[in-house]
């Protein structure tokens, strides 16, 4: 027990996807304009990164046991098939539901958050439930670091910043000042 | 999607074609990549090899060969038991000098540290009850700060010759008692890290390692 | 990859003259990816290696080999199978070819390099996922023939290479006070641990953008009409630019 939560905060805060390994870097940029862009987003990549963690753990379970080197082909086709099928069944089942999150899906089956998901995951040999905690804590900080990026750059927007700065350079920097905050969680499980 | 191909030389494609073109890829990946795993695959076993065989030099003090006993069943014992995976199952390096006399335990452990999981590889003399090296495998802990647990000198060496359970104490504050190890200002965590795993490793691991200790010679046992 | 939007059309709200869509010529092929249209310091593409393993210029170094190879390999495998491949599965036709070259680069890293490959960890996987190599694909080596699309992967190869090194360097020198694992500075300098740290990889790679778009903002103003920097000068508010 004590196991699955240390995983889930050390990937949520300790080990932040976004702002600590710079994986989703490209949402993270882009959709992250909009506080309530972000949480979609966010919610839309815990979906896919419980799919994800799923279906890796399948794989490595019960299809690559002896082919290892071929994982990573796996995994991408896996995991992108998996996400359109599941899109697919949204549209049918509930279009309010698609809506939210239906746009974001395809521009994240084959995001670096998620690959990278799937390839720690492996390389750690976690099991279903660790996985499964690993994902939601990703997901979870992944969600966080997009709602604060957010939050920041809408409160930025009425400030006056010199022309110069109003591009990608600010938003690193911001990032880079979340990604110090965020180095604060540090130790905290190490107890 | 906003694909410009040119549409007036490409009629419908039919399905059973898509599905063909993308199965011949995939045959033809997949064999592109046995064929490099064959070459491959030798050398890196080798590398990971060669890199425990430093690790378990440095921590016993130059054995000239060393065994892999695995823990089954309450006890160690050279053979792998049947059934058991072997990149699973715990066990122990035990090294031999040139005579053939153990020289010490090698022993594996991990747990989460400051940042991430900190791995390291430990000797321990079972004869005199210690630790006689340690190495850092693994570490993600702040560079400058928690990774000197890797690089600091002084406390790499207070493991060599240390008694069991060790006590990690702050610099100088020291009482004299055999298992002191002084923890390294601005990496507490680190280095209480490493102590940790030291000691819960040994916990573990004591009562087997003294049993075996004392009757070596288990082939099917009793 | 919403925020790497067309530069021309914003710069024609704003006043500009539309640079005319060009006719490539090999060499601007080539050397289009170098700097004009850098991939990680222009189009911001591939941020995710730039930011994650230039904490040592070694590291740098490898990766951005390693993604030359891929991206080389890539570009001449579907610009030579352009034909045999339908558009309905070009995508996955590509991934699946990046793949197989990634698991290569993978296992290669792995059986020469074994330090390297472990210091870069689960990065070198993740070069599928560089959108900069796909988009490669789907913008260049998937209509041309085979002699541009390895210009382009050269040149876009090398510009990823530029600016990993560079990237590199600076983290490297400021953080540990040494380059390519020599110190340069000797034993009173006190190195900016933070820059080897993760905020040191966005604060880096964001005053770089700082910078170039101040010196492109200058050659702006002394030559006006010239193409703007993309990121920094074009989403000036109209009017503003001189």
């Amino acid at each position: 027990m004590s196991d699955l939560f240390w995983i889930f905060i050390s990937a949520m805060l300790v080990n932040n996807f976004t702002l600590h390994l710079f994986l989703g870097l490209c949402p993270f940029m882009g959709v992250s304009a909009r506080v309530e862009t972000a949480l979609r987003m966010g919610a839309a990549n815990v979906f896919v990164m419980v799919i994800t963690a799923l279906s890796a753990w399948v794989l490595n379970t019960f299809v690559l046991t002896d082919a290892p080197y071929l994982r990573l082909i796996s995994f991408i086709v896996v995991i992108a098939s998996l996400v359109q099928i599941v899109e697919m069944a949204i549209k049918k089942l509930s279009p309010t539901l698609f809506r939210e999150l239906g746009i974001f899906l395809p521009l994240i089956t084959t995001n670096c958050a998620i690959l990278g998901l799937a390839i720690f995951q492996t390389n750690r040999g976690y099991g279903f439930l660790e996985g499964m905690a690993f994902a939601l804590g990703a997901g979870a900080g992944l969600t966080l670091a997009l709602v604060l990026m957010a939050s920041i750059r809408e409160r930025s927007e009425l400030s006056e910043v010199p022309a110069l700065a109003r591009g990608m350079g600010l938003v690193l920097i911001i990032a880079g000042s979340l990604s110090m905050a965020f180095m604060g969680f540090a130790g905290l499980l190490s107890q | 999607m906003t694909d410009a191909n040119p549409g007036a030389t490409r009629p419908q494609v039919a399905s059973w074609r898509l599905i063909s073109t993308l199965a011949v890829a995939g045959a033809l990946a997949g064999l592109a990549i046995v064929f490099v795993h064959q070459w491959s695959e030798p050398r890196i076993q080798a590398h990971r090899a060669a890199a425990l065989r430093e690790a378990i030099q440095e921590v016993l003090g130059g054995p000239t060969s060393y065994r892999t006993l695995w823990v089954a069943d309450g006890r160690l014992t050279d053979v792998l038991p049947a059934g058991a995976d072997s990149t699973e199952i715990d066990r122990v390096y035990v090294g031999d000098d040139a005579s053939g006399a153990a020289l010490g335990f090698a022993i594996e452990g991990e747990r989460p540290g400051y940042q991430d999981v900190v791995g390291l590889i430990f000797g321990f003399d079972a004869g005199r009850g210690e630790v006689i090296g340690m190495k850092v495998l693994e570490s993600k802990e702040t560079p400058g700060l928690g990774d000197k647990i890797e690089k600091d000198s002084t406390f790499l060496a207070a493991f060599r010759g240390v008694g069991t359970p060790l006590l990690g104490v702050k610099p100088g504050a020291g009482r004299g008692e055999p298992g002191e190890v002084d923890m390294i200002t601005g990496a507490t965590i680190s280095s209480r890290t490493v102590i940790d795993i030291i000691n819960e490793r040994l916990e573990v691991l004591l009562p087997l390692i003294e049993a075996y200790a004392a009757a070596p010679t288990d082939g099917d046992g009793p | 990859m919403t925020s790497a939007g067309p530069p021309n059309a914003a710069a024609s709200s704003a006043g500009e003259p539309l640079l005319p869509v060009i006719e490539t010529t090999p060499g601007h092929d080539l050397l289009r990816g170098v700097w004009r249209e850098n991939p990680v310091l222009v189009q911001l593409l591939g941020l995710c290696p730039a930011l994650a393993v230039t904490n040592t210029v070694a590291n740098s170094l490898a990766m951005g080999l390693a993604t030359f190879f891929v991206l080389l390999g890539s570009s001449v495998l579907v610009s030579s199978l352009k034909r045999l491949i339908p558009a309905e599965v070009r995508i996955a036709a590509y991934i699946l070819i990046i793949a197989t070259f990634v698991t290569i680069a993978d296992m290669v890293l792995a059986a020469l390099v074994p330090a390297t490959h472990k210091a870069l960890g689960a990065f070198i996987a993740l070069i599928v996922v560089n959108c900069m190599i796909l988009g490669r694909q789907e913008a260049f080596a998937s209509k041309r023939p085979v002699g541009r699309a390895i210009l382009d992967a050269v040149g876009t190869g090398v510009g990823f290479l530029i600016a990993m090194v560079m990237m590199g360097s600076i983290r490297e020198l400021l953080g540990n006070g040494s380059w390519l694992g020599v110190p340069v500075f000797g034993q009173s300098f006190e190195p900016w641990i933070i820059m080897i740290l993760p905020p040191g990889g966005f604060f880096t790679l964001g005053f770089i953008l700082l910078g170039f778009g101040w010196w492109e903002g200058r050659k702006q103003k002394r030559r006006p009409g010239r193409r703007p920097w993309p990121h920094s000068v074009v989403e000036r508010p109209e009017g503003r630019v001189a």
